[in-house]
């Protein structure tokens, strides 16, 4: 099935994420697909990927993916070896074509790089870092279960900057139990002094069996007020953009241009390749998804077939609806003109005084042929999203 | 084998829940080799799931059992299982009425029970020969010394040969038998005489039609027989009568004394009346055997589809349901706040919640019930009378002269130190406290005059709470009896809801409306505006609380390239809000319309 289904796909997307499924220690809350590192693993897996990269090229022999994003994120790439890392980015060079404008990003956790280890990164062809600093506060830190020290988010950025690192992204969680306004506030001070061009703020969620929301469920931990956490992205939205970050999607901000490239074909429903356990695709009207234990995806690989364990056909509803959800994270919104472009039909016909409805309420606002979620909208996002859902019969 | 009425021997077990009934007449299909041991995986005669789950029997089945004595001779022995709930104890009458005795299983680690003591008034009223039993003599607990002395002086019954048994492990269950055998008399019926059947159950098979369950009083029953049902009046010809021992066995014909099954291609279980006499057409009786009465429902609420596309379904899943209870009635009705829906009456909260949930399980429907009302009485101004059983139907308070509501006689047995308990929870529902019974030395018998809407809810949970489980109760209606009702209204979002109305006591009606709006203000969700909550008595607000406004759902991330997730939780977010209704502005889950149910005055 996966073999006749690649050949079918004309359109070959130029996105690639590969997922590492390693870290040191799993955090908190954290319910990604990931294990502790051990360097057998790490051969195993590198094995195994390469070999998918391998299937992929012959399934659509003739052509060659040009890629012109590639984001390698996990679990922590940089728990691998420096040999293994390089490795995936020389078997990646070995199997698609790189644009010369290519984004090319690898996620880190503070406390597993060093300077070599980023030099190396940067002279492969990596132009975009992406460290997980989360928080800053050490009680905060260790709440999420982090490794590193706000110290070590420090010096991880003055040393991917020494490597030559110019596009750096820092993530950060809020809302965290125990996390204060003034905490939060003091975080983005001590974040935005790092001068990164691109900070993430999620709010944290507490994911069913992960042990941070044990500890809630159990009462070991005061789950952060709704109201509070409500406050707490209203007031990172103020402080980045006076900073001079554009809030360019939900949960992103970045200095002009430094947009993340790669995200941005997920918000504009494009196409992509997933790589690795648990990877994700978009090729076509298609969605695959891989093998979420390495085990499985491995053993699946060792007989020679491609690792897909779900591969759906997506409606023209489900695509519609998906591309507006997507849409309505950016700030720009979802825009119009391609909407009808894209599908042949304009949005109010798909779902007619919808729209008018949820910009009654003040949830959706158009500006310049977007929709686009207002202030008071994007703290409800998902309800407003939720609305769009395609009515089917059950 | 020869089945004159002197080898036949009718007779029920009545227990209460938990006390073995089922065990007991598990093993006694077994002993008599009805079944054998391999089948007896599971109790036999409890056979709805619904029932298997709670633990208790609902609807009655009737086992030909086949017993040779230690006197040698050949008897057949029929067992009619009783319900065991008070919802349905007209249907226990009309079961008793099929037989000649009734063995009475007594825990002998808890005793007597309030259930069990009505029931076997209820046997002593058709004369029926009481075989009691002290069972579960295995158990560590086990006093039957006690509970003999209790069945003395609580019953009045001699139970000097009370026989020791344990339905679990077989001990005492032959001598069960002979008692059967020896002391419950033989039937007496005339075989010459018009014929005269009494229908105690009836089932709906899609292939057959309705089966009704019979025992034979006079006369004979046969294959192709023009029958006519005497209360109903209706006529039909027999396919087939038969025994169940225990799957059915057609056979020639039923005879004076004999129990078992016909079918007669009747397409409704109304034409089989609980209670009703069959007979003869071509040669009727004179008169149907005692005792028949149609059953009226005790409790009414209204059934309503959250999707009002599925009434229809809902409409075809009642019409179905009916088929094969005859005692639920449903008449179409329409609510500002729910749309169309019926209004739905019931034997009781047991009834209502058991045909509630097969609606839900066996036919897919999703459901919004509202809460449960009594049928209430009122007199206006005119002379009129008007019985309500929706509170919606009240007339203006100008034109109403009176309210009466019905009222009930309530049994509670309890362990002496939990009488104290028992009585503040009685006063707390407007109770009239009737007597005081001690049983012995540690038991007490209370009995109390209720209205029947206090009890009907969550009553017996209160009970049983306060009293550790100790309590039992039996309960009977006793008429109506006037007090000072008001009708509740509730408004969202400045909207009267008519499905949230309900009718209380006056001097309830301030702790009520505030446990309720601030009821539900727990249960409505945050929505993207504030909505206010009120309950009024007429004109006049009593009571009023304020929903925020929801500012707020996750922030959360993207999932990477994880797209899917990402909608299936949009989709599980929309289809959580179709389990809600939609009302005017405000979408209102299912449970806010039963939570008047949950309010309580403590």
């Amino acid at each position: 099935m996966p073999e006749e289904l690649l050949l079918s796909t004309p359109d070959l997307p130029s996105s690639l994420y590969i997922h590492v499924p390693f870290c040191v220690r799993k955090c908190l809350y954290c319910d990604f697909i990931s294990y502790p590192y051990s360097s057998d693993g790490e051969s195993e897996y590198l094995a195994g990927l390469e070999r998918e990269m391998a299937l992929w090229e012959k399934n659509v022999a003739g052509e060659r993916w040009t890629l012109s994003t590639v984001f390698i994120g996990g679990g922590t790439p940089t728990c691998l070896s420096s040999g293994g890392l390089g490795e995936i980015i020389t078997n990646v060079e070995r199997h698609f074509n790189l644009a010369p404008d290519l984004e090319y990003t690898v996620e880190a956790n503070p406390g597993t790089v060093h300077r070599a280890g980023l030099e190396a990164l940067r002279r492969s062809g990596v132009n975009r870092l992406s460290l997980g600093a989360q928080a800053c506060c050490s009680n905060t830190l260790r709440t999420l279960g982090r490794i590193h020290s706000h110290q070590q988010t420090v010096e991880a950025v003055r040393q991917a900057r020494e490597a030559g690192f110019d596009n750096i992204n820092l993530d950060l969680i809020f809302g965290v139990p125990g996390q204060t306004r003034a905490g939060w506030l003091g975080c983005l001070e001590k974040i935005i002094a790092l001068r990164p061009e691109h900070i993430s703020a999620y709010g944290l969620q507490l994911e069913t069996g992960t042990p941070l929301c044990a500890m809630v469920d159990d009462g070991t931990l005061q789950p952060c007020d709704e109201d509070l956490q409500l406050d707490m992205y209203y007031a990172a939205i103020d402080t980045l953009q006076h900073a001079g970050f554009e809030h360019y999607e939900i949960s992103n901000f970045a200095r002009l241009g430094r947009e993340c490239r790669h995200n941005l074909v997920y918000w504009h429903n494009g196409g992509y390749l997933g790589l690795g356990p648990a990877a994700h695709s978009r090729l076509d009207m298609r969605r695959l998804a891989n093998e979420e234990r390495l085990d499985n995806y491995l053993a699946v690989l060792a007989g020679g077939s491609l690792p897909i364990i779900r591969c759906e056909e997506l409606s023209e509803q489900n695509d519609i609806f998906e591309t507006v959800f997507l849409g309505l994270r950016l700030s720009t919104g979802l825009d119009l003109d391609s909407f009808r472009e894209r599908f042949g039909v304009t949005l109010d016909q798909v779902y007619p005084e919808l729209v008018a409805r949820l910009s009654g309420a003040n949830l959706l606002e158009i500006n310049a042929n977007h929709l686009r979620l207002t202030r008071r909208g994007l703290a409800v996002a998902n309800t407003v999203m939720a609305e769009f859902v395609p009515f089917t019969k059950s | 084998m020869e089945r004159d009425q002197e080898r036949i021997r009718n007779f029920c077990i009545i227990a209460h829940i938990d006390h073995g009934k089922s065990t007991l007449a598990d093993r006694l299909l077994e002993i008599t080799g009805a079944l054998s041991q391999r089948q007896m995986t599971e109790q036999v005669l409890d056979n709805m799931d619904l029932e298997r789950e709670r633990g208790i029997t609902i609807k009655l089945q009737a086992v030909r059992l086949e017993y040779r004595a230690r006197d040698g001779r050949e008897y057949v022995l029929n067992l009619i299982d009783t319900p065991g709930h008070v919802d349905f104890t007209y249907e226990v009458s009309r079961s008793l009425a099929a037989c000649e005795g009734a063995v009475l299983v007594v825990d002998s680690a808890q005793g007597i029970e309030a259930q069990t003591l009505a029931n076997v008034y209820m046997a002593l009223d058709h004369d029926l020969e009481i075989i009691p039993v002290i069972n579960k003599i295995d158990l560590p607990a086990a006093e039957p010394e006690r509970v003999r002395q209790e069945i003395e002086e609580v019953i009045g019954l001699d139970a000097s040969d009370a026989i020791s048994a344990s339905a679990k492990t077989g001990t005492g269950v032959e001598d069960i038998l002979e008692q059967i055998v020896h002391r419950i008399p033989p039937p007496q019926g005339d075989e010459d005489a018009p014929l005269q059947a009494l229908i105690f159950d009836s089932h709906y098979d899609p292939y057959k039609g309705v089966i009704a369950y019979i025992r034979v009083v006079h006369g004979r029953i046969t294959k192709g027989m023009q029958i006519r049902m005497m209360a109903t009046g209706k006529e039909f010809e027999i396919n087939e009568v038969g025994v169940f021992r225990p799957a059915p066995v057609v056979v020639d014909e039923l005879k004076p004394g004999e129990v078992g099954f016909l079918n007669a291609s009747m397409k409704n279980v109304k034409d089989t009346q609980v209670g009703d006499t069959v007979t003869n057409a071509a040669q009727p009786a004179a008169a149907p055997l005692p005792g028949y009465r149609q059953v009226k429902p005790m409790v009414y609420c209204g059934l309503y589809p959250v999707e009002s596309a599925e009434y229809e379904e809902l409409r075809d899943a009642l019409d179905k349901l009916k088929l094969n209870d005859a005692s639920l009635i449903y008449d179409p009705e329409t609510s500002d706040a729910l749309g169309f829906g019926f209004r739905c009456g019931f034997l009781g909260l047991l009834h209502m919640e058991i045909v509630q949930e097969r609606l839900e399980r066996e036919y897919g429907l999703n459901l919004i019930t509202t809460a449960p009302s009594v049928v209430y009485r009122v007199n206006t101004t005119t002379g009129e009378v008007i019985e309500i059983d929706n509170p919606n139907k009240m007339p203006v308070s100008g034109s109403i002269e009176s309210v009466e509501e019905p009222i009930v006689s309530a049994t509670v047995m309890v362990p002496h130190e939990f009488v104290g308990a028992v009585m503040e929870l009685c006063q707390d529902r407007r109770g009239t406290y009737k007597d005081m019974v001690y049983m012995g030395t540690s038991r007490v018998m209370l009995k109390y005059e209720l209205p029947l809407s206090e009890i009907i809810y969550d009553f017996f949970d209160h009970l049983k709470s306060r009293t550790r489980g100790y309590a039992s109760l039996d309960y009977e209606v006793a008429g109506y009896r006037a007090s000072n009702l008001v009708k509740m209204d509730i408004m969202v979002n400045g909207e009267p809801m008519d499905a949230l109305s309900t009718i209380v006591h006056h001097e309830k009606s301030y702790h009520r409306g505030r446990a309720l709006v601030e009821k539900l203000r727990g249960l409505i969700p945050r929505q993207m505006f504030e909505i206010p909550i009120q309950a009024a008595i007429g004109n006049k607000i009593i009571a009023r609380e304020n929903i925020r406004a929801r500012r707020k759902d996750v922030l959360a991330k993207c999932y990477g390239g994880d797209i899917t997730r990402k909608r299936k939780l949009l989709e599980k977010q929309k289809e959580g809000k179709k389990r809600m209704k939609q009302v005017g502005n405000v979408e209102i889950p299912q449970e806010a319309f039963m939570a008047v149910l949950n309010i309580r005055d403590e």
